[in-house]
C-alpha cells in the first residue's frame, strides 16, 4: 500500500474551554480525491485551518497531535510554511485582483524577473525587487496552468469582468503552477458555479489527481462527493464520525451520517398541533439580494397558527427569507398575508401590517445597545403605531416603563432594572429584549431568525418555549429560521429545507435524519427515492 | 418583580461612565482663575467676559447636537450655516429694518436660508456616508468661497453695507448704525458691580436648547438618535434612515443660521467674507469638551461644554500676558489655547458617522 502523503494523527483543538475538534485521524494518499463534509460547525473549517497554520490556531493556543507529510509530523507555523510544503487552497472567496491579467494573478508574488546587463546593475542597488519581469515566460507559464485544466481563455485577459466560474479556474491554476503542489484544498469550490461549470471543474480535479495530486474537497453537494471522490471523511460536532470508500457508500448514508440521530432528540411532545388550513402568509418566487445569503426564487404557504422552521446550511439564503421579506435588503417577487399583497423593501408597511420581526443580528440589528431596555422594548412600536407618545407629541416614560415591566415579568427576562442598557445583558436576555419589542407591536405573523445564537443553553430552552406559547395561547404564527435542525424539529410544525436559494422541500419535524441531510444537500428526496431504490437493488 | 423594583444606581458605575473632559478641561480653567486671583487680575471681569462668550456661541454649538446624534458626527460644515444668516442679517438691513424688528426678521430669513441649505447639505452627506467629516469640513470651506461672490455681487445699495468706493459689500457692518447691537444682550441686563450677565442672550439660547431638548423627545427625535446610534436597528424598524438624517441636517444647519444672527447682535457687527472659515472647530471642540463623543450628544454636553471652553478661551490670554509682562501674547496664547483644545477634542473622535 502506498503511503499516505498527508495524515491527521489525533489532531484535537480547543477554543478556550469550547472543545471544536476531538482526536481526529485522516489519512490521505497521493493521487487521492477524499471528501469532507459535515454540518456548519462540525470542524471543517478549523482543520483546514490547522492544515493551513492559519494564525488563528496559533494565537489560540495552537492543537493538539500531529499533521504528517509523507508519514514525517511536520510543524505548519504559518500559511507560507504550508505552501512550502506544497499544499495549496482555493477559497470560497477568491482571492483576485480585478485589475490584473489572469497570467498575472496566477504569478502573483512568484512573478519571474528577467535576466539581464540592467536587471543585474538594479538588482546590486536595490535587490530582487526591482527587477523588471519576464512577462513571456510568465505568461507561458499560465498556459500551461490553464491548459491542464483544460481552460481555453486568453492568458492575458483581465480578471474583471470574467464570468465567476472561470475565477474559480484561476484559483485552481495559481495552485497547481507552484511547481511543488501535492495536496490541494478546494472549500465549496461549486457552491458559485452554473451545473455545466460544476461538471468541468470535477473533470478537472479527475484529471489532477491523475498527476499524483491529493484533493480535499469540501462540498455540502452529495451527489458531487459520489461522481467525483475516492472517500468520504463524515465531522460532526468536531468529531470524526467515519471513513468510508464512495464506492461504498450511497448519498443516503452520507446524509444521515451527516446529520446523525440528533434530530429526534428533546421532542418534549409527540402531539401534533391542531392547525387550520387556512393560508395566512405565502410567498411566491422571491428573490433577495442578501450578501451571502441569496435568495433565488423562494415559494412558501405557511398556514394560521404556525410554527414553520426554516432550515438549511449556512450561506444557502435562508436567512434571506426573513430579511427580503421586511425589507432590509433588496428583494423582488410577491408576498401575501392575510390575502392581501405586502409591499417589499418598504419596512415600515410591513411592520404595519403586523408584522414582527427579531433579527438574526441580535447586535447589530436587533439592539440599542447604549440605550436601556424600555426604550428597547417600546421603540418599534413607538415608531410604526405612534404609540408610547403622549399628548403632547413626546416620549410617555411612565407607559414605556409600565409595558417594559410587563416583558420583564412576563418573559422573566433578567436584569438590575427596566433602565439597563441592553448592551449588558447576557445572550439569552437581550434575545428575550428582542422578542419583548416585537411583541409589543401585537404582531399576528412573526418572522425570529436565529433565536438561540449564542445563548446558552438553559436560556435556549425558555426561548423555544416562549416561542411554542406564543403560537400555541395566543395563536400566533411563527416563521423561525434556524441552524440548528433539532430546534427547529423540536418546536416547529413543518421544517422547509433552502438550498441554493431555493426551497427544496418541506419535511415533518420528526421526519428521518436521512431526509433532513439529504435534503440540506440539495437533492429533493421525492426525486432521489426512485433513483436510488434501483440504485440499491443494483448494490443487492 | 422586588429585584427588579430596586434602583440600578450604582455610585461608582456612575462615576466610571462621567467622560473625563469636561473634568480636565474644567480642572485647568479653575487653576487659571485661582493664578488669576492671586496675581491679583480682576477675575470677575474674566467670569463675566466668559458667560458674553459663551452665550453667543451657545448656539452654534447646540448645532452640534442634531448632526451627532443622526450620526452624520460633529456639523464641521457649520459654515454653510453661518452663510445663510449673514445673508438674513445683510437682507434685512437692505430692506431698511432696524433694531429688535432688524433681527426677528433676520432669524426669518435664517431659518428659511437654514432649511434650505441644510437640506442639500443633507442631500449631500447621504450620499457620502463613511466620510462626512473630512467631506463636511471642506464643503464649509467651499460654500464660503461660494458666498466671497455673493458678497461681491449682490445687488444690494443700502449705504450701511456697501464700500464708499467700488462695488460689493463692506468686511464689517456695524449694527449700532441700525440699533440692532446688543439688544438681546441688553434685554433684561443684570450688572453686579464689574460682573455683566447678558440675559436676553443668555435666555434665548436656553430657549433653544429646550427645543431641542423637547424634540429629541417626541417621535422624530428618538428616530433620528436611533438612526445614528444603529442605523440597521432603525431600518428595521422601519424608519427611513436618510429622511432622518436629512432632519437633523436641516436643524443643525438652521440652528446655525440663526446662531450667528445671535452672535452679530451681540458683537455689535455683520462680519462677512472669510469670517465663517474657521467658525466650525470652536464649536467642535466645545460640545467635545462638554462629554459629548463623535457618536452621541446631548443639549447638557452643549451647556456645560459651551461655558468650558469658551471660559478657558477667555480666560487664559490675559492671565498669560499679565504673567509673562510686557509681552502682548493675547491672541497668541488664544490661538495656542484654541488650537490644542480642538485639537484634545478631536484626538477623542473615534470614527465618523456609521
Amino acid at each position: 500500500m502506498a503511503q499516505n502523503l498527508l495524515e491527521f494523527r489525533g489532531v484535537s483543538k480547543n477554543y478556550a474551554s469550547n472543545q471544536v475538534l476531538r482526536d481526529i485521524n485522516i489519512e490521505i494518499k497521493a493521487g487521492e480525491i477524499h471528501a469532507l463534509i459535515g454540518e456548519n460547525g462540525a470542524g471543517k473549517s478549523t482543520l483546514m485551518n490547522i492544515l493551513f497554520g492559519m494564525p488563528v490556531i496559533h494565537s489560540t493556543g495552537g492543537f493538539e497531535g500531529d499533521v504528517c507529510i509523507d508519514g514525517e509530523p511536520t510543524k505548519i507555523m504559518s500559511p507560507h510554511d504550508a505552501m512550502e510544503m506544497g499544499i495549496g487552497m482555493v477559497h470560497q472567496e477568491f482571492m483576485l485582483i480585478p485589475a490584473f491579467s489572469i497570467a498575472e494573478n496566477i504569478k502573483i508574488n512568484r512573478e519571474i524577473p528577467k535576466e539581464n546587463a540592467l536587471n543585474s546593475a538594479t538588482s546590486r542597488i536595490f535587490g530582487d525587487r526591482m527587477k523588471t519581469l519576464d512577462f513571456k515566460t510568465m505568461n507561458s507559464d499560465a498556459r500551461v496552468a490553464l491548459d491542464r485544466l483544460e481552460m481555453n481563455i486568453d492568458e492575458f485577459a483581465l480578471v474583471a469582468g470574467l464570468p465567476i466560474g472561470y475565477m474559480q479556474f484561476v484559483e485552481i491554476a495559481r495552485e497547481i503552477d507552484k511547481t511543488n503542489t501535492r495536496i490541494l484544498v478546494l472549500d465549496e469550490p461549486t457552491a458559485v458555479l452554473a451545473e455545466s461549470e460544476a461538471e468541468s471543474l470535477l473533470a478537472a480535479m479527475r484529471r489532477l489527481a491523475a498527476e499524483g495530486i491529493a484533493i480535499v474537497f469540501i462540498s455540502h453537494r452529495l451527489d458531487e462527493i459520489i461522481k467525483v471522490c475516492d472517500r468520504v471523511t463524515v465531522l460532526r460536532d468536531g468529531e470524526l464520525v467515519v471513513t468510508k470508500d464512495v464506492k461504498d457508500t450511497d448519498v443516503l448514508e452520507i446524509a444521515e451520517l451527516m446529520i446523525g440521530r440528533k434530530v429526534s432528540i428533546d421532542k418534549e411532545d409527540n402531539i401534533v398541533r391542531e392547525i387550520s388550513d387556512e393560508v395566512i402568509f405565502e410567498i411566491k418566487d422571491l428573490h433577495v439580494a442578501m450578501p451571502s445569503e441569496r435568495v433565488r426564487g423562494v415559494d412558501l404557504k405557511v398556514r394560521k397558527g404556525e410554527i414553520l422552521g426554516i432550515g438549511g446550511l449556512a450561506g444557502q439564503g435562508k436567512l434571506g427569507i426573513a430579511n427580503g421579506v421586511m425589507g432590509m435588503y433588496p428583494a423582488k417577487g410577491e408576498v401575501l398575508f392575510e390575502g392581501k399583497p405586502l409591499p417589499l423593501n418598504r419596512t415600515k408597511q410591513v411592520l404595519k401590517a403586523a408584522v414582527g420581526f427579531v433579527s438574526e443580528d441580535r447586535k447589530g440589528v436587533g439592539l440599542l445597545l447604549d440605550e436601556p431596555i424600555d426604550d428597547n422594548i417600546a421603540f418599534t412600536d413607538m415608531s410604526i403605531h405612534g404609540n408610547f407618545i403622549n399628548g403632547l407629541g413626546l416620549r410617555d416614560g411612565k407607559a414605556i416603563r409600565e409595558n417594559a415591566l410587563k416583558m420583564i415579568k412576563d418573559l422573566d427576562i433578567r436584569c438590575t432594572s427596566e433602565k439597563q442598557n441592553t448592551g449588558r445583558l447576557s445572550g439569552g436576555n437581550q434575545q428575550k429584549v428582542c422578542v419583548a419589542r416585537a411583541l409589543t407591536q401585537k404582531p399576528k405573523l412573526l418572522f425570529v431568525s436565529e433565536p438561540t445564537r449564542g445563548v446558552d443553553i438553559g436560556a435556549k430552552k425558555l426561548i423555544l418555549d416562549l416561542l411554542r406559547s406564543l403560537a400555541n395561547d395566543h395563536g400566533m404564527t411563527i416563521i423561525m429560521t434556524s441552524s440548528e435542525l433539532a430546534e427547529l424539529c423540536s418546536i416547529c410544525d413543518s421544517v422547509a429545507i433552502i438550498c441554493e436559494g431555493k426551497v427544496i422541500g418541506t419535511l415533518p419535524p420528526n421526519a428521518s435524519p436521512v431526509e433532513f441531510g439529504l435534503m440540506m444537500s440539495g437533492i429533493c428526496t421525492s426525486t432521489i427515492d426512485s433513483e436510488n431504490v434501483s440504485e440499491r437493488e443494483v448494490a443487492q | 418583580m422586588e429585584e427588579t423594583a430596586k434602583s440600578g444606581f450604582d455610585i461608582k458605575e456612575f462615576i466610571k461612565g462621567l467622560p473625563p473632559a469636561p473634568f480636565i478641561i474644567g480642572g485647568f480653567w479653575v487653576i487659571v482663575l485661582i493664578v488669576a486671583a492671586i496675581i491679583d487680575m480682576p477675575w470677575i471681569w474674566l467670569i463675566s467676559d466668559s458667560l458674553q462668550r459663551a452665550a453667543i456661541w451657545g448656539m452654534l454649538t447646540l448645532a452640534m447636537v442634531p448632526s451627532i446624534q443622526s450620526g452624520t458626527g460633529p456639523n464641521f460644515a457649520l459654515p454653510i450655516g453661518l452663510c445663510g444668516g449673514m445673508f438674513a442679517m445683510v437682507a434685512a438691513i437692505q430692506f431698511g429694518f432696524a433694531g429688535v424688528y432688524l433681527l426677528l426678521v433676520a432669524a426669518g430669513i435664517a431659518l428659511v436660508m437654514g432649511i434650505i441649505m441644510g437640506y442639500l447639505y443633507g442631500v449631500l452627506m447621504n450620499a457620502v456616508k463613511g466620510s462626512e467629516m473630512a467631506i463636511a469640513t471642506y464643503t464649509g470651506f467651499a460654500v464660503t468661497t461660494v458666498f466671497f461672490i455673493v458678497w461681491l455681487t449682490v445687488p444690494f445699495d443700502n449705504p450701511f453695507l456697501g464700500w464708499f468706493l467700488g462695488e460689493g459689500l463692506r468686511n464689517t457692518i456695524a449694527l449700532d448704525a441700525v440699533a440692532a447691537s446688543q439688544v438681546l444682550d441688553d434685554f433684561l441686563k443684570i450688572e453686579l458691580g464689574r460682573l455683566t450677565i447678558p440675559t436676553g442672550t443668555i435666555l434665548v439660547f436656553l430657549a433653544f436648547c429646550t427645543l431641542i431638548w423637547l424634540f429629541f423627545r417626541s417621535k422624530t427625535g428618538i428616530a433620528i438618535s436611533a438612526v445614528g446610534a444603529n442605523p440597521m436597528f432603525a431600518r428595521a424598524a422601519g424608519l427611513n434612515v436618510d429622511r432622518s438624517r436629512i432632519i437633523a441636517n436641516v436643524i443643525s444647519t438652521s440652528l446655525a443660521s440663526v446662531g450667528v444672527v445671535v452672535y452679530a447682535q451681540s458683537f455689535g457687527f455683520v462680519q462677512l467674507y472669510d469670517f465663517p472659515l474657521w467658525m466650525a472647530f470652536p464649536a467642535v471642540a466645545a460640545v467635545l469638551v462638554g462629554g459629548a463623543t463623535a457618536q452621541r450628544a446631548k443639549v447638557i454636553h452643549v451647556i456645560i461644554g459651551v461655558v468650558l471652553f469658551q471660559g478657558l478661551l477667555t480666560t487664559v490670554p490675559p492671565v498669560f500676558s499679565q504673567l509673562l509682562a510686557g509681552a502682548d501674547m493675547t491672541d497668541a496664547a488664544r490661538m495656542v489655547i484654541q488650537n490644542a483644545i480642538i485639537l484634545y477634542a478631536l484626538t477623542k473622535i473615534t470614527g465618523g458617522g456609521k
